[in-house]
Formats: C-alpha cells, structure tokens, sequence
C-alpha cells in the first residue's frame, strides 16, 4: 500500500507542478490575471505531496520491503538501521526522489514567504520553478519510477556497494542536492528577472540568501566528501579531479562566483546581465554535473544507473533547460539597461577579477572533465588528472588569491590603492615571510611553495578589514566574508603543506616490526581477525608514539562484506593539531609478512577544517542578510500601521 | 575613464571577460594536448612506446605465472600481456584486493628507460559496479580470448 500511495503522491505532485507552469505563463498574458491565484497554492501543495512520496520510499527502506524491486536491489534485512534509510538515496531512483523533492520544498518556501519582488516577477519564477521541476518528474515516473512492484517478492536483498555503507553517505548525498537545488532556485529567479525584465537590486537581494544556502551546502558536501574518499579509498589522497569530484566543484566554483556578482548587484546595482548569466550557469552546471554522475557515461561508485535510456533523458532535460534559457538570456539581454559605473581600482573591480578568474577555472575544469568523453568518441582512451588541472587552473587562481587578498579593503565605487598603502604591506610582508620559511625548509615544489606563500598573504589580508572597526558592531556579513576568506587561506595552507611535506612509509613486517614515518614510531603488535555486523576483517594492532610521547592504538582494518562480496580497506587515522598519521593495512605476502602503509601528513586537517570554515563565514552571511531583511520588513510594517492609523 | 559612458563600460568589461574566457580555453586545450595521459594496451606501447616520463596508463591481463615479490616483501613485478606482446611492470605498494594472475588490470605510471612500465598506482576490479573504464570492453569474451592464449 505505501508504494502504490508514494507513487499516486508523486503523480499528483508532477500534475500540480504543470498547474503551477500553465498558470505562471498564462497569468503573465493580459486575459489569464486570475490564473495567479493559483500559482502559490499549486507550488506549496506539490511541495507536501512530494514530502509524501519520499516518506513513503524512506518507510519502504527502513521496513525493508522487499516486494518493491528498489529495495531489494539496494537493500539487505541484515544491515544496521542508519544504512538502511540511506539506503534510499543511495541508488539511482531514491537519489532523483530526493532531488524533486528538496526541489519542490524550495518551491513551496518561496511561494510562502516571499513577497518582495513584484508579484509578475514572482509569477514568472515560480513558472519556471515548476517547468524545471516537471522535466525531472517525467524522469522519474516514465524511466526512474522507485515505487516499481517486484512479484514475487525477493527472498533477501541485493545490499548496499560496501564501499557507501558509511556514516558519510549518510549525510553526503542529501549535503551536495541541497546545493544543487539551491541553485534551482537562483536559476528560476533570474529566468522571472528576464523575463519579466526586472534586473533590480531587490532582485539580487531576493535571490541571495538562496544562493548564499545552496553554496554553504556544495561546500559542505564537497568538504564531507573529499575527506570520505581520503579515509575511505585508502589512498591517502584527499582530491583525485575524478571526474564525480569535478561534477561538485563546477557548480560551487559558478555559485562562489554568482555569489560576489550578486552582492556587487545588490550593494552597486552593477553586473546586472553578469549576474543573470551567472545564475543561468550555475544551475547548468549542476544539471551537468547529475548529468555526469547519474548517466552511467562515467563508470565509478557514483554511477548507479548504467542505461542509456536514462543518460539520454538526463542529456535531454539539460539541452532543454539550459537551450531555453540560453535562448532567453539572448533575446532578453539587450533589454536590460546598463546598471552604475565604476573605476577599475574599486571593489567592484576586485570583484570583476574574481568573477572573470572563477569562470576561467570553471572552463578549465569543465574541458579537462569533458575532453575524455570527447575523444572516446574518436576511439582515442586519455585520462586527465592532476598534471592538467594544477597548473592551469593555477594559473588564474593565483591573480585571484592576490587579489583576494587586498580586494576588501578597497572601497566601491572608486578608490586608489595608496589608501590602502598599509595593508598592501602588510600583504607583501606576509608573503616576503612565506617565501623565506619556505625556502628554509627546501626541497619543495612550485605550486605548493606557491601556495604556502599565498596562504599567508590570503589569511593576513583576510583579517585586515577588521582593522579599526569595532568587533561588537561589525554586521554579520562583514564577519562571514572574513571567516570565509580565512577558511581559504587554512585550507590552501593544508593542501599545500599535505603536497609539500607529506612523508610516506611502505613496509612488509611481522608481528613485533618496527616501522618509522616522519617523527613516528609504529609497532606492529598483531594481526587478527575481527567481525562486525555485515562483514569479517583483519585487524592490524598498532601501538604508534610521536617523538617520545605515551604510544597510542590504532587498527586499520582489511574488510571482506558478504552482501554484496567485495573487500575494502579500512585506514585508520591518528589526529594531531599538526597533522595526521595515516596506516593501511594489505595484504599478506608470501612468508608471512603483512603491507602497511604508513602516511605522515603535517597539517593536512587544514584542508578540511579550512572548508567547514568557508561554510561558516557563509552561515553567518546568511544570518546576518536574513536579520536585516526581517527586521527591515518589520519597520516597514510598523510604518505602514502608523501610517493607516493616521489616516483613520 | 569617468568620460566613459555605460554602454562602453558594458563592452570593456566584456572585451575583458573574453579575452580571459577564450585564453582559458587556449589555454587549456594546449594543456590537455601536453598532459592527458593516454591509455595504451601492451602491443600498442611495444610498438610505439611513449616518451619516458611521460604519463600514460597501461591496460591489460596479469600474466599467469608472472608475479614475483621482491625480499623487501612490497615491491612486486608481473607482466602485463594483451595476447599479442607483454610489457614488465614494476609496483611498489599494497595491491587492490581483486588484482590476481589472470585478472585485467589498468595501471597508471610511465614507462622507464629500460623498457619497464613503473607503475603508481594499480586499478583491478573493485567488485561487479565498479570496473576501470578501460576494462570494462575488455571484460568478457575478449579478456577469455586473452587468458586463454596467454596461459597456455
């Protein structure tokens, strides 16, 4: 019963949303005004049914009901219960449930509370909300449907790719669509904009808060997933530019990118067609990347459906979207009138900087992800990796960082870099510093030495701006941006330390060997055999000490899953302020002997902690917009009520 | 500059955002030309083998028989064979759990001077989702016909 009435949830919901299109157009035409009546009550409506259709797949999960053919090909009775609600979204169907979801929730949350813009621009929003919408329920009802029937029900489930039976997926996922829909939203708002040819601050203000949410999500999800496939994959490596990772990067480099470009709009009103652009791209970017993943055009662990059919329908949904927007975008943006002028030295400069830097390295990535695609189909197999994309996305990234670095202290509008003489060198300074302590240490290589010296620079003119102001006073947003820059600064630290110092130990030993990486010592003490819910493994017992401090234990484990067969390596990690100690365990050689390899890698954490940072800076911008929006409609209630009362 | 009227602010800018974009791509393609890292199977680098140090991957079947740990017990040699010519091959590392004689392997790493493929890193089948791009034609009727050639 729970499938059938998911299902009828999901049908009911993908009628709703052609309601909400058919009425958005037509309530923008003179004849069809009260068809606007319509439009939000559609949304919120499609918005509750869809939460009904992915409760229902979420109960079949926990349940485990096997007598529906997603279940059973994802799910096992014998797995621990977290694993088995993930579970949904850890497959091809439950994944695109959840993501029409959280797309409708968006689309109802803006039908509820947003009242700002003027009502035809909000019309046309939630019109193209609900067009977008549409194209992925036909997906999942006409190639995608999780509510399928299987008869007779399965004996026992399939189970769950060992390798996303983790705490991560959990959370993963769910992080990464947040963000991706997010950015659904800044695309039908600036869809509403043009088509309604209402490019105003207002506008930018309105669709901040949606882009500054979406982004805070990307970073999240990229954060939590790059420090999953370091522990998981055990390859001690933290970013392989696979072509999955590059599917998270894009759109977070377009939405950091549409970010700045909306504030110049919001605070300036300049960039005003940039920012359109900028919110039609970010969006794409996020179809290409569902595209990449979900086509089966990649093969990895993200690749759940390998069916043309589908790919093809993914590929036909982003021509269509992106085509018609495109399309849009050029008829429309001649219409759109010049926003206010600005000098090149001011921050709408430095901005300008960044939003040209940010798009050049988001074409970089984009072609080194494409190009293997591109020549398979000419019979020719290359793979691109960190040999491409490092250097040539460094190339832009570095003027960025420069200019990072001393872009907030400039002020809008015009401004002259011998006002800001003392920070510049306070700037230099710190980079004089960086480049001195780097080539004391020697032996490194260019771009981390590049990056140390401008993780220097980054985190002292970061916190420069503070400089002067009174700390209590200082808005929220001001604080974000501050925290944010510095998160870059950490964790441009981290990956350049973690490539610049990273010591590295492979050894075959025995029971009772010693092994040394970097300042550690590690003692083997014994290998034996452990056993967990779903699995077997071997356990290597490690007793590891820091110079002379007390040892500590650690356990990486070789695990073997039954369900479905398939062993992983579970490293084991030891966490320092300075740094982590990495071991893995392999195999047995032949007389006995057992591979462990060991990682010392000083101050790799910042990487990670320098990304929880950035989402912070954005979670206070985020609080600090949203207050002073509240409070703003606040007083503008209070006066209007004076105001009636006056007149009675 | 504060003669320049919008209109022209507008082009300037966009002259700039081009310029930047289009440099990128330049840019990038020359880099992709220089740095892809191309995927040889083992007649096709006999044959034509590749700069030394160069990135390339190397694809292919473990050879029966062709596996040997050094005493150090991490440092492993095996060919690598795709019916027609073998190429040696020298890892240092922990193994992926699937990679056994007989079973297709991608290895990444370049070609030494002596003729030795020094390998990286090792990708064999993780489990039945998860196969290296490269081997996924290989698998099947394909990779019978090489393992059946090879062991005899």
């Amino acid at each position: 019963m729970i499938a059938e009435f998911g299902l009828a949830a999901l049908w009911l919901a993908a009628a709703l949303a052609a309601l909400q299109l058919l009425s958005g157009c037509l309530s923008l035409t003179e004849k069809g005004q009260n068809l606007a009546l319509l439009v939000r009550p559609a949304a919120v409506i499609q918005a509750v049914l869809c939460a009904a259709a992915f409760g229902s797949l979420l109960l079949l999960f926990a349940r485990t009901d096997l007598s529906v053919l997603l279940v059973a090909m994802n799910s096992h009775s014998a797995k621990p219960m977290i694993f088995k609600v993930a579970a949904t979204w850890g497959n091809h169907e439950g994944s695109m449930l959840l993501w029409v979801t959280v797309m409708a929730l968006a689309g109802g949350l803006i039908a509820l509370i947003e009242k700002r813009l003027p009502e035809r621009t909000m019309l046309a929003t939630l019109g193209a909300q609900a067009f977008v919408g549409l194209g992925f329920y036909a997906f999942l009802l006409f190639s995608s449907n999780p509510f399928e029937r299987l008869s007779p029900p399965a004996e026992q489930g399939m189970g769950l790719n060992p390798l996303l039976q983790d705490i991560g997926l959990a959370f993963h996922p769910p992080t990464l669509y947040l963000g991706y829909v997010g950015l659904s939203v800044a695309f039908s708002f600036a869809v509403g904009a043009l088509l309604t040819r209402n490019v105003t601050p207002e506008f930018a203000r309105v669709m901040r808060p949606w882009i500054l949410g979406a982004w805070i999500f990307l970073t999240l999800g990229i954060t939590a997933g790059s420090y999953w496939a370091y522990y998981e994959l055990g390859w001690g490596g933290w970013w392989f530019w696979d072509p999955v990772e590059n599917a998270s990067l894009m759109p977070w480099l377009a939405a950091t990118a549409l970010l700045h470009s909306a504030s110049v709009l919001a605070s300036r009103d300049a960039l005003r067609t940039w920012t359109i652009m900028l919110g039609v791209i970010a969006f794409s970017m996020s179809m290409m990347g569902t595209f990449l993943v979900r086509s089966g055009i990649l093969t990895s662990v993200h690749a759940f459906a390998v069916d043309p059919e589908r790919g093809s329908f993914i590929l036909a949904l982003l021509v269509l979207n992106i085509g018609a927007a495109l399309v849009l975008f050029a008829l429309r943006a001649n219409t759109i009138s010049e926003g206010q002028q600005f000098r090149a030295v001011s921050r709408e400069g430095a901005l300008v900087i960044n939003n040209v830097a940010l798009s050049a390295i988001l074409g970089i990535v984009l072609l080194g992800t494409l190009y293997p695609l591109l020549t398979e189909a000419f019979g020719i197999r290359v793979s691109v990796g960190p040999p491409y994309f490092n250097p040539v996305s460094a190339i832009f990234a570095v003027p960025m960082l420069i200019v990072l670095a001393v872009g907030p202290m400039l002020r809008w509008r015009r401004d002259s870099l011998g006002r800001i003489e003392k920070p510049i060198i306070a700037v230099i300074l710190a980079g004089l510093v960086g480049i001195i302590v780097a080539f004391s240490l020697g032996g490194i290589e260019l771009l981390p030495f590049i990056g140390i010296v401008l993780s220097l620079m980054v985190a002292v003119g970061s916190v420069l701006p503070l400089k002067g102001r009174s700390l209590r006073r200082l808005p929220l947003a001001v604080w974000g941006m501050v925290i944010a820059h510095l998160g870059i600064a950490v964790a441009l630290f981290g990956m350049s330390a973690d490539s610049a110092f990273t010591q590295q130990t492979l050894v075959a030993a025995s029971p009772g060997d010693v092994a040394k990486v970097g300042p550690w010592t590690i003692t083997l003490e014994s290998v034996d055999p452990v056993a967990g819910p779903n699995w077997t493994a071997l356990e290597g017992r490690m007793a590891a000490s820091y110079r002379d401090e007390p040892a500590q234990r650690i356990a990486p484990q070789s695990r073997t899953f039954w369900a479905p067969p398939q062993q992983t390596s579970e490293s084991a990690l030891l966490t320092r302020w300075n740094g982590q100690l990495y071991a893995v365990i392999g195999n047995e050689a032949e007389d006995g002997r057992w591979q462990l390899r060991l990682w010392w890698k000083p101050f790799v954490t910042f990487i990670w902690y320098g990304g929880i940072m950035i989402a912070l800076g954005g979670l206070l911008a985020l609080m600090g917009r949203v207050s002073v929006d509240l409070r703003r409609r606040h007083a503008q209630r209070r006066i209007e009520q004076r105001h009636e009362g006056y007149v009675q | 500059m504060s003669a320049i009227k919008p209109k022209h602010q507008r082009l300037v800018l966009l002259v700039i955002a081009l310029i930047a974009l289009i440099g990128a791509g330049l840019l990038a393609a020359w880099a992709l030309r220089n740095q892809a890292s191309y995927f040889y199977v083992p007649s096709e680098i006999v044959a034509h083998p590749p700069e030394a140090d160069r990135a390339v991957r190397l694809g292919g079947m473990v050879q029966a028989g062709s596996i040997k740990t050094d005493p150090d017990g991490v440092t492993i040699h095996f060919m690598v064979g795709d019916g027609k010519a073998n190429v040696p091959v020298v890892y240092a590392g922990i193994v992926p759990s699937l990679f056994v004689e007989g079973s297709g392997v991608v290895a990444e790493g370049r070609m030494g001077k002596d003729g030795t493929f020094v390998a990286d890193n090792l990708l064999a089948k993780h489990d039945e989702n998860y196969v290296p791009r490269e081997l996924k034609d290989m698998s099947g009727a394909q990779a019978k016909a090489v393992v059946s050639e090879t062991s005899q």
